[in-house]
């Protein structure tokens, strides 16, 4: 990933030729406000394919926020969001103003993400099956039958073929965000926004999870991910932002961002943390 | 006091057509009410600033007024205006008009309590707005708003007795009818409340085997 606030500055975690291809996901100098509220401020940000990128901070740090923004679920006010290269939402009139983009624009343009949410927002009167069928029946217009076996597979991939004919009130939380997974892949999207998806999750459930996504990014999907687990963005992650009340404090890889860090703000959110997560008498201290 | 139901079996066939009149009036101006109600929660939800105050208006002044105001207003006002309704239609349609603002507001709060992210959801897999509406906000508001329903449908049955003011030949109007007639009041008046007794029993019965039908996907 590479962020292009300061070219000289940036670092980036993929290989030199893939950094020449065009970013998947582009951002550039995005900004958003709720009211008189900045919530988000000249954020550049550049995913490439396969890349897998985690989103850190404390809570209002804006991360979920930027997340939903590369969905359009919220409009960002200022700069821009391309993905693949298509500017996410907004279009440019004659005079330059922006304006909405019809709805199939924002659809094509949205054609290629599968999102993830915190709170799963399975429809919980469809099965396990009619969640991940029905997106492939009525957008994608596949016969019932195909979009089924095409359904199936994908809860294969999660684990939960057995759990097919389930409703999600019958399922963990751990389950219900697994079909949530498998949903949004079943459109075989090339990227996959994952908004905190493990934080409403009993502890005990969260490895299940994370295990999918594991698997995900090891296939090559290209990841955004919200997170609180530091574990997850330090194994899997190719790239770490840290951003704290609405802007990228720092970028870099898990180790750059974990170990070295010299961002006094960084260490402290981390220090945090460590110390929430201290067991026995030892608090870990983060290396100087 | 004298205790004599054979009033009753004498006048059986005049009894059995008001009891169907009155299913016929409760029935024919619930559905009128059920769709007008939700062609209004519909318009508030995605009409815009001006059209929702508009309804809005409209829900309340409905709301202030009372069913048999409503009653005369449109059958014996009705014709100041070029508005000749036979009494059965008027009270059909009076029925229609005052339920449509309570199902209104029954529907209103069915959509309010479907989680907005269900929807993100969909919009982000491409479903457009009436397939959103149709295949998630309906069936599961309609679960959420069952009970709420058959409570007002209760009321209606109830309140179709008030058509009896304007000649419409139901329940209430034929039993009250043979009651003064034949100074009957207690054999008439028992079998009125049973009659209705027995309507709002399977109307409740019904309605609570239907929510549990329809929402077995709750069930943990």
């Amino acid at each position: 990933m590479s962020l292009s606030l300061s070219p000289t500055n940036a670092i980036s975690a993929v290989p030199a030729e893939n950094s020449k291809i065009a970013p998947i996901i582009h951002l550039a100098a995005v900004g958003k406000r709720f009211g008189k509220n900045q919530v988000l401020a000249n954020i550049d940000l550049d995913v490439h394919h396969s890349e897998v990128v985690c989103l850190i901070g404390p809570s209002g740090s804006g991360k979920s926020t930027l997340l939903r923004c590369m969905a359009f679920l919220e409009e960002y006010d200022d700069g821009e969001i391309h993905i693949e290269g298509r500017l996410l939402g907004w279009e440019i009139d004659d005079r330059g103003h922006r304006k909405h983009a019809g709805r199939n624009r924002l659809n094509e343009a949205r054609r290629n993400l599968g999102i993830v949410f915190q709170q799963f927002n399975l429809w919980p009167h469809m099965t396990a099956l009619g969640n991940v069928t029905e997106a492939l029946v009525r957008v994608r217009r596949l016969p019932r039958q195909e979009a089924e076996k095409k359904a199936m597979k994908a809860l294969d991939k999660v684990g939960l073929s057995e759990k097919a004919k389930e409703y999600p009130a019958r399922l963990s939380g751990g389950q219900q965000q697994r079909v949530a997974i498998a949903r949004a892949l079943a459109m075989e999207p090339k990227i996959m926004l994952f908004d905190e998806p493990t934080s409403a999750l009993d502890p005990e459930l969260v490895g299940e999870v994370l295990a999918v996504m594991k698997q995900l990014a090891q296939e090559g999907m290209t990841m955004v991910v919200v997170t609180h687990e530091m574990g997850f963005a330090a194994q899997v992650a190719d790239s770490v932002v840290f951003l704290d009340q609405g802007s990228v404090v720092t970028r870099g890889t898990p180790n750059e961002v974990f170990r070295d860090t010299q961002h006094p703000r960084l260490r402290q959110f981390l220090q945090n943390y460590l110390d929430r997560n201290a067991f026995w008498n030892t608090t870990p201290e983060l290396e100087n | 006091m004298t205790f004599d139901l054979s009033i009753i079996t004498a006048n059986a066939g005049a009894i059995w057509n008001a009891f169907l009149v009155t299913i016929y009036t409760w029935l024919a101006g619930s559905v009128l009410g059920l769709m007008a109600g939700l062609l209004i929660a519909a318009l508030m939800l995605f009409g815009g600033r001006p059209l929702q105050l508009l309804l809005r208006v409209f829900i309340e002044l409905v709301r202030g007024t009372p069913f048999l105001v409503i009653l005369f207003l449109v059958y014996y006002g009705g014709p100041s205006f070029g508005l000749r309704l036979g009494a059965m239609t008027a009270g059909v349609l009076c029925i229609a008009f005052y339920s449509s603002v309570y199902f209104a507001e029954i529907f209103r709060s069915g959509f309010a309590a479907v989680p907005r992210g269900q929807l993100e959801a969909g919009e982000c897999l491409g479903l457009g707005r009436l397939q959103l509406l149709w295949r998630v906000q309906l069936p599961q508001m309609l679960v959420l708003i069952l009970p709420a329903i058959v409570n007002m449908l209760t009321i209606l049955c109830k309140e179709t007795a008030v058509l009896s003011i304007i000649t419409v030949p139901e329940l209430t109007a034929v039993l009250t009818g043979i009651g003064t007639r034949t100074f009957t009041f207690i054999e008439t008046l028992l079998v009125l409340c049973i009659a209705y007794l027995l309507l709002i029993e399977i109307t409740s019965r019904a309605g609570r085997w239907l929510e549990h039908r329809v929402g077995i996907y709750l069930q943990r």
